[in-house]
């Protein structure tokens, strides 16, 4: 029978996503957040780069004072992004009509993701004239800054997907946004080197260390440096599956509240 | 012919809360049901269950043959669904929502295009077409919603208060929509209106407290009233079914 089935094709999973990502992404162009997050972060970015960073004074061809200063950037400007992705959707009713639609929910929960990250990623890769002052100026090192700004994306994916995964759990932004936020900082917190030192005075060393190692900070300051780990790169990579999966669980929880 | 939407037995608690208590349902193709019941009866979250947005505590939905919990995502390529409240993105003008309706549901290029003009001219959005939704009057709004719900035409509609909030003329425009699109499809449209079921509901299905309570034509409905009762006959049988009031069932007046 199926006569509504008839001559409609069925999408494939990627296709969904595609979808599903088109629609998201074009979202932060209809409103003024786009403008807003690109011009705030790349005011910031060079802000901290070449007035707090001492770009000039450390007399160094390279771009470290710019990429020290995005974990802390991102703190705050990441759960901006990430703050609407489910908690919008809950608040304007739109989450019964696309959870009706013929999408899985790991479908929604990846395009979003995908056009959140994309996004970020654009406003990095905005910070280009960095690249090209530092090499005018000097020789730096292109592979090491290569790998920074793969680690600077890798970051923020994380950070994406942790305010993702908290943003399905409220219909309120800005409590989307504090959880988001701080979240985000005790990521980066156990890595800070007070927080170690601290530690170290009493902690036993592997404690320590294991603590160090689940910190975000820790493996961006290692890829920062240009070296690449495979094990820095799958910690991020786990810790994007680990919440986009847990993800998948909060919107089926919290859907209908 | 086998029914497009089979329910059976479903079940659904919020915690302490029963809110559906084993809702058998059979919708065949031709047949607009018109569900009804006072608010908090559980007709949106039987609706819900129905399109996949709740999962049942118990019970199973099938939809044109195909089980919802075993293919989730065939089975909501089924039916149309218009959510209570018609929601849809506000930054989105009602041409760029179609279009997204459109791809979501599959088609592509000048095929997409070519059903979002259908479903714009099917409830006349031209005038608006171009207009943020958020902008939209509450009619248009919910326009937007029953040309989301038909792009792709289905075989099933489930419509949740589609006439709620809009004045007469729109009222009678939607109906008539309704009416023109039961023919072949099965259609379930839930409502306060009782004169809106006689109007284009071939079928009615009254819930109370999570059970159904009617289940029959609207004009075996009105023939329940008391013969004493020569106005808004609906309305008093609905009132004797979902309260027990005593003295509606006697036929006086409250």
């Amino acid at each position: 029978m199926s006569g509504a089935d008839s001559g409609i094709p069925a999408l494939t999973s990627a296709q969904r996503v595609a979808v599903v990502f088109r629609r998201e992404f074009r979202s932060y162009f209809q409103t003024p957040l786009a403008a807003v997050f690109l011009v705030i972060f790349l005011f910031l970015a060079g802000l901290f780069t070449f007035n707090i960073g001492g770009f000039y004074e450390r007399n160094q061809a390279d771009l470290r004072p710019f990429f020290q200063f995005h974990p802390w950037l991102y703190v705050f400007l990441v759960p901006a992004v990430s703050m609407r992705l489910w908690a919008e959707e809950r608040r304007t009713g739109t989450i019964e009509l696309i959870m009706t639609l013929p999408f899985g929910a790991a479908d929604l929960v990846i395009g979003k993701y995908l056009a959140a990250w994309a996004f970020t990623t654009v406003a990095l890769a905005l910070t280009f004239p960095v690249w090209i002052t530092v090499s005018w100026l000097g020789n730096p090192d292109h592979g090491t800054i290569v790998v920074a700004y793969l680690a600077s994306a890798l970051l923020a994916g994380a950070f994406l997907a942790v305010g993702s995964c908290l943003s399905a759990l409220t219909k309120n932004q800005v409590i989307a946004f504090v959880l988001c936020a701080v979240a985000c900082f005790v990521l980066l917190l156990a890595g800070f080197p007070a927080v170690i030192d601290f530690l170290r005075g009493w902690a036993p060393g592997g404690v320590v260390e294991g603590l160090a190692s689940t910190s975000a900070l820790t493996h961006y300051e290692s890829m920062m440096r240009g070296v690449v780990d495979l094990r820095d790169i799958l910690y991020f990579v786990l810790v994007i599956a680990a919440f986009l999966a847990i993800n998948v669980f909060a919107i089926d929880w919290k859907k209908s509240d | 012919m086998a029914s497009r939407i089979v329910a059976k037995k479903l079940e659904k608690r919020f915690g302490h809360i029963h809110a559906v208590r084993g809702i058998d349902l059979e919708v065949p193709a031709g047949q607009v049901l018109g569900f009804l019941g006072p608010n908090g009866a559980g007709k949106s979250t039987t609706m819900r269950m129905i399109t996949g947005f709740l999962e049942p505590t118990a019970g199973t939905v099938e939809l044109e043959g195909i089980d919802l919990a075993d293919d989730p995502i065939a089975a909501k390529r089924t039916f149309g669904y218009l959510p209570e409240g018609a929601p849809a993105y506000p930054d989105m003008t009602v041409e760029e929502f179609l279009g997204f309706i459109a791809h979501a549901r599959g088609f592509r290029g000048a095929d997409a295009k070519a059903r979002v003009e259908r479903s714009i001219g099917r409830v006349n959005l031209q005038g608006v077409r171009k207009q943020a939704f958020e902008t939209l009057s509450k009619g248009y709004k919910r326009r937007t919603g029953l040309a989301q719900a038909l792009l792709h035409d289905p075989g099933i509609l489930i419509l949740d208060e589609p006439t709620d909030g809009l004045d007469p003329n729109q009222k009678f425009e939607v109906r008539e929509l309704i009416k023109e699109l039961g023919g072949d499809r099965a259609v379930v449209l839930s409502t306060h209106i009782l004169e809106e079921v006689e109007a284009v509901c071939t079928r009615a299905v009254v819930i109370n407290r999570g059970q159904i309570v009617f289940d029959g034509t609207p004009a075996e409905m009105e023939s329940r009233a008391p013969r004493e009762v020569t106005r808004n006959r609906m309305d008093h049988v609905f009132r004797m079914i979902t309260t027990g009031d005593v003295a509606a069932q006697k036929g006086g007046r409250r």
